[in-house]
């Protein structure tokens, strides 16, 4: 039945690219988490009024993160090919796809850690400090884990926007559902190998947003 | 003994200058319960951060026990913080921290082993009367017993000083009386001094020993909280007072023509808890009958002081002697209104 439906459909080809896919998602949140939130403390905390208030510090950081939100991903990928070679020694394959894909992802989520990070009661900072506590600790015991469902749910959407990106990565041959769709369904007119990527991916993104949600309300306790 | 001497406190604001608080001097001493009470505006929160230094100020000094704050660097102003408790109107607990971890806070930050840690937050959950509620989320409690909350961890590391700004303007009347007497008896218990602001007098009259009136970045009126209430100087402080005794007389001039037999008295009670048994006392001794009409006796803490309107009925020469012993038996006041 699915064979008369998917003719040109492989199953194994199919698991593989849809395993790459989870692949390139995963590894370049863990990169766009871990700089994005850096990014955003760093905006948050050199704002004005905040612990390291420093105007020139954060209109530095604010202009990289705008420049390269501004960016369109296709064309990030192209001019980031000599980096990518450089580091990676290719720019094809779904290792050589990282780079572009947290470099895209990580100005994204750190304006949105530093949008959490603003709701964050200022009175509550406050008694930190009245209660002697260092900045450090401010950091780790207060802005963190009272911006944790912001952080969360920021993390789902730019996640899903990863897969999205991830699929774009496809046309320089990163491998994942889009390199398969474009060049084992598109280049060929094998449409319905490009239905059943497409399919998937929606899956894929159902399956981040219900994970995002479920945990988004599990932390939140106000 | 805190002691503030010339403590000014600037704001610039796009150019313009606001002078939060001017040149201010106060002395606080050990163990006392201090109010500071002043119209929204009048720089009371601002003088109470300047005491933790979560404002710096732009002239002064101030010492609090042995530790002149006002020259501490950062590292020392820290550790002098962890003894300076602050509880906040709007309580500012972590929402992601439940009643003993937001208890336990302080603790981790003044490096407290986890297992003192949790003997301590037990102590303390038992001392603002929160048995039973120790593993709630802040959302789960009511507004007094988020203060609590706010008590017990402004407490955790023994402070000598704790610092109020504004603790029950978010609360119901019933709540603030509850809350306060947490604060009296902690203070009786942990001989600890309370510094606490407000806009309201009633939350003054209740529990505090001495007032400080501000307006306008300055101390206008200090002094024993009877004394602040019996002969207010300034007329900020006259409005303050007002606030808690207003209306008094009732509508003397309609007791006036109501009451025309007997003698119509407004007596004036002071300070002493022994005048309270007067009425009762009276009309024992003498063949009088009293009865009050209006007035409100008002408790501070080192006593009672308000006044009563009374009509004394009876013989001339008995309602006469009756006036005469309160006047020369009591410290009450007599001010005959009617003498019919
Ligand atoms: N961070 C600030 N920047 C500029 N002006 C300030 C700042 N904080 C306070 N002020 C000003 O200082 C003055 C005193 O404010 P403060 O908050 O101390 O008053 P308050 O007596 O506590 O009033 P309330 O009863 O409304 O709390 C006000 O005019 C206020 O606008
Ligand atoms: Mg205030």
């Amino acid at each position: 039945m699915l064979k008369e439906l998917f003719p040109n459909v492989v199953m194994k080809d199919l698991l593989v690219a849809t395993g790459e896919t989870f692949y390139m998602t995963l590894l370049a949140m863990v990169g766009t988490v871990i700089f994005g939130v850096l990014l955003g403390l760093l905006l948050y905390l050199t704002s004005n009024g905040s612990l390291w208030e420093n105007k020139g510090l954060n209109i530095i950081v604010a202009a990289i993160v705008n420049i390269f939100r501004a960016i369109p991903f296709i064309i990030l990928i192209l001019l980031l090919i000599p980096f990518t070679t450089f580091l990676m020694g290719t720019f094809r394959g779904s290792n050589a796809a990282l780079p572009a894909l947290i470099i895209g992802a990580a100005p994204f989520y750190a304006r949105l850690v530093e949008i959490g990070l603003r709701e964050v009661d200022k009175g509550v900072i406050e008694a930190a400090q009245s209660m002697g506590a260092k900045t450090k600790t401010i950091i780790f015991k207060v802005l963190l884990p009272e911006s944790m469902p912001a952080l969360v749910s920021g993390a789902t959407v730019t996640a899903i926007a990863l897969i999205g990106s991830t699929a774009v990565a496809g046309v320089i041959g990163a491998g994942g559902l889009g390199d398969f769709a474009y060049f084992h369904g598109f280049v060929r007119r094998d449409f319905d190998v490009v239905f059943v990527c497409t399919v998937l991916i929606v899956i894929i993104v159902f399956i981040f947003q219900f994970i995002g949600d479920f945990i988004t309300n599990k932390l939140d306790k106000r | 003994m805190i002691s503030i001497e010339g403590l000014s406190k600037i704001f610039h604001l796009n150019q313009k200058k606001i002078t939060a608080v001017d040149n201010l001097n106060l002395t606080i001493q050990d163990g006392e319960i201090f109010g500071v009470i002043g119209y929204s505006g009048a720089g009371k929160s601002t003088l109470i951060r300047l005491l933790n230094r979560l404002e710096e100020p732009t002239s002064g000094k101030i010492t609090i026990g042995e530790k002149e704050i006002t020259t501490l660097d950062k590292n020392k102003l820290r550790m002098a913080r962890q003894n300076i408790g602050m509880i906040f109107q709007h309580f500012n607990l972590l929402w992601s921290r439940t009643v003993s971890e937001n208890i336990a806070f302080p603790l981790e930050i003044a490096g407290v082993p986890a297992k003192e840690r949790v003997q301590r937050v037990n102590e303390l959950i038992e001392l603002v009367g929160l048995s039973g509620r120790e593993n709630a989320y802040p959302s789960q409690l009511s507004g007094g017993q988020k203060q609590r909350v706010g008590i017990a961890r402004a407490l955790a590391n023994n402070p000598k000083v704790l610092l109020c700004d504004e603790a029950t303007s978010a609360l119901d009347p019933e709540t603030t009386n509850s809350i306060l007497d947490l604060l009296v008896d902690i203070n009786e218990r942990l001989g600890l001094t309370i510094i606490l602001i407000t806009h309201e007098m009633h939350v003054i009259r209740k529990i505090c020993n001495r007032v400080a009136v501000m307006e306008n970045g300055k101390v206008v009126e200090q002094g024993d909280v009877l004394d602040v209430f019996l002969k207010p100087k300034q007329p900020v402080t006259k409005k303050f007072v007002e606030q808690v005794m207003e209306n008094q007389d009732g509508d003397l001039d309609q007791l006036l023509e109501e009451y025309t037999s007997g003698e119509l008295v407004r007596l004036h009670f002071v300070g002493e808890t022994a005048n309270q048994a007067l009425i009762s006392k009276i009309s024992r001794e003498f063949t009088v009958e009293v009865n009050i009409l209006s007035g409100k006796i008002t408790q501070t803490k080192l006593g009672a002081y308000g006044t009563l309107v009374v009509q004394i009925i009876g013989e001339k020469n008995e309602v006469n002697q009756t006036i005469q012993f309160i006047k020369e038996e009591t410290s009450v006041e007599v001010e005959v209104l009617v003498n019919a």
